[in-house]
């Protein structure tokens, strides 16, 4: 039994196996070996096996998230084979008599380092890929087989961090609780798991090297704790939690159908934030009355080169018809930062939270931003869909997205093709776009609040770095200050205003928002109903 | 000896998955087929030798091919860049 403490994310109680993620794998041991035609065949039995499981990886990839994200196995296949690659490591074998495990890792480390060493960001990024085929030959080598994919049975995912890549190729319904060692209750982890309404937890002080896969551990995050291998007696504890919870979840159920409105009247509007065209299931599951944010980027990461007009098109008008006329606020790219994607060929930057990112690429590249325009422009006239842009800072950037919006709409125009001009907003998540919000109020026709980014600028603390936790007030004076400054401007020109930030699921400050008038809070999923529940016992 | 030049349009360049493409499409053929980026070469087969070139969009490139086949070679490559990279 191992008792650990983390940091909250999403609370919940849960039980059952843990697979733990190991980043670069176990220490790999150099044995000398004296049959060296063994170990080549050896090595040739799980190559062959590598590239089955790499073939059946591509052909699930195509069917669930297409071709082109797909594309990144059938690379890995072809790297598999490379002339170069085998005959280094069968050179080791032959030469130096070492095991094939011990000769798959030093070439692999070897060619991952040539890569990393170039000056292409593109090719930097591929020696993840050498290490990856290479853990996988080393894998199947020692019998450990694919853990790549969960197995049928859910799990409780155990790792040092996940990174955003990471985390879009999982599959959501096999997950029960993440519990990682690093991360902050701001980073993308905890993001997802409020989406999926999954327990999670963070900065968990435990030791990976005393954790293995298949152990049993029981989740409670409402307490942020979580007990490797419990005793009967804890297990029965956190099973009376989860009966709990599900009474609950079942009491919240019977506010489907109802309205957000206080017994004196008051009403709010509840969305929800999503990051893929499947989370609309989780949508219409918790009832929300519309989507506050729907982050486009899914469309742009975890690939190889830019989504096509067409694909995009295709996304947002499945997400608009699904919706039915419901409002479907749709966020242009908000890349760079930390969500990349190596083909955008960003660079690193010495501050990228405050560098090259969201609008300013948009702006900078007209041709990206139009693709994603006339996508959109297209896909209006299936749903009730609403333009949001991110990060802006100046009234001039407002100008200049609407002639770009009006170049969209004519080369769309020029084709023949249907298309409808939405409704536009902005994000305000920035203290230069609340300073000036009167004279932004004018030109755009909703406001959505970012609280994230606009405490982290606000307060200058950087989300992603968990030292700073304790500095960090999610109710900062100044920041509350700010959205309350924005809300009187918003309403004196007239136009509507929300949160989709987290704070718009901050139960603490659900009175709050409700008395300053805000018009909607977008919220996780999962956050829906209670909210609804709150609201609805406010006087 | 057969050879041409040519100047890559693909916005990221000679990267892993036309690699991959161009080490299959070479390997039809008996002929050596090389591509230098100035005073470094590949062979056509070797994948992250190939990428090692790091051949970035607006380089040229140059195709040499020797060997048997070398016509149909040189027309099959040909098309091959025009049509992938």
């Amino acid at each position: 039994m191992i008792t650990c403490t983390g940091k909250i994310v999403y609370k919940g109680v849960t039980m059952g196996k843990i697979l733990v993620l190991k980043k670069d794998g176990d220490q790999i041991k150099r044995i000398r070996i004296t049959d060296t035609q063994a170990e080549l065949s050896r090595l040739e039995k799980s190559i062959e096996q590598s590239q089955k499981q790499l073939q059946n990886l591509y052909d699930k990839a195509v069917k669930e998230v297409g071709e082109a994200s797909a594309a990144i196995f059938e690379v890995h296949q072809m790297m598999m084979e490379d002339e170069d690659y085998l005959e280094a490591i069968h050179n080791m074998i032959e030469n130096e008599s070492v095991n094939a495990e011990f000769a798959v890792a030093v070439t692999g480390d070897n060619f991952s380092e040539m890569f990393a060493s170039m000056d292409d960001a593109y090719m930097q990024a591929r020696s993840a890929d050498i290490k990856d085929i290479s853990n996988r030959i080393v894998r199947n080598l020692s019998g450990k087989g694919d853990d790549d994919f969960m197995g049928e049975e859910p799990v409780i995912l155990v790792a040092e961090d996940l990174s955003p890549s990471e985390t879009v190729q999982m599959d959501k319904d096999k997950i029960l609780a993440f519990v990682t060692k690093g991360g902050s209750a701001n980073s993308h982890t905890a993001i997802l798991a409020r989406m999926m309404n999954i327990p999670a937890l963070v900065g968990v002080d435990m030791d990976l090297d005393q954790l293995k896969s298949g152990m049993v551990a029981a989740v409670d995050s409402t307490v942020g704790e979580v007990i490797f291998e419990p005793n009967s007696e804890q297990c029965l504890t956190i099973m009376a939690k989860m009966k709990e919870q599900e009474e609950q979840q079942k009491l919240l159920e019977t506010l489907k159908g109802k309205d957000n409105v206080t017994k004196s009247g008051k009403h709010i509007h509840i969305y929800a934030n999503i990051g893929a065209v499947n989370d609309v299931g989780y949508v219409l599951e918790n009832d929300a009355g519309g989507i506050g944010l729907f982050r486009s980027e899914f469309l742009y990461l975890g690939r190889e080169d830019f989504p096509t007009e067409e694909e995009q098109f295709q996304a947002y008008k499945k997400v608009a018809q699904m919706m039915a006329e419901k409002k479907v606020i749709i966020r242009t790219l908000d890349i760079g930062a930390d969500k990349q994607a190596d083909y955008f060929q960003l660079g690193k930057e010495d501050n990228p939270a405050m560098g090259y990112r969201a609008i300013r690429i948009c702006l900078s590249e007209p041709e990206i931003f139009k693709t994603q325009l006339r996508a959109l422009l297209r896909a209006s006239v299936y749903g009730n869909i609403n333009i949001m842009y991110p990060m802006i800072i100046s009234s001039e950037e407002v100008d200049r997205i609407k002639e770009i919006v009006a170049e969209a709409a004519k080369e769309l125009d020029a084709l023949g093709v249907a298309y409808k001009i939405p409704e536009q907003g902005i994000m305000i998540e920035t203290p230069a776009a609340v300073m000036i919000s009167d004279e932004l109020a004018k030109k755009v026709d909703f406001f959505s609040i970012g609280t994230n980014d606009l405490t982290q600028y606000t307060l200058a603390i950087d989300r992603q770095n968990n030292r700073l936790d304790s500095f960090y007030n999610a109710h900062h004076k100044a920041v509350m200050k700010m959205i309350q400054m924005v809300v009187e401007n918003a309403h004196a020109a007239g136009i509507w205003v929300g949160v989709c930030g987290e704070l718009g699921a901050d139960t603490e400050l659900t009175e709050t928002f409700v008395n300053m008038g805000m018009d909607e809070l977008s919220v996780a999923p999962s956050m829906v109903l209670k909210l609804r529940n709150i609201i609805r016992n406010m006087d | 000896m057969k050879t041409f030049d040519y100047v890559i349009q693909d916005s990221v360049g000679i990267h892993a998955r036309p690699a991959g493409l161009l080490v299959k499409a070479a390997k039809e053929f008996s002929s050596k087929i090389y591509v230098k980026k100035g005073e470094t070469a590949s062979e056509a087969t070797k994948l992250m030798s190939l990428m090692k070139l790091g051949v970035k969009c607006g380089d040229t490139v140059t195709v040499e091919i020797v060997g048997d086949d070398e016509e149909q070679a040189f027309t099959a490559m040909q098309t091959f860049f025009e049509e992938n990279l």
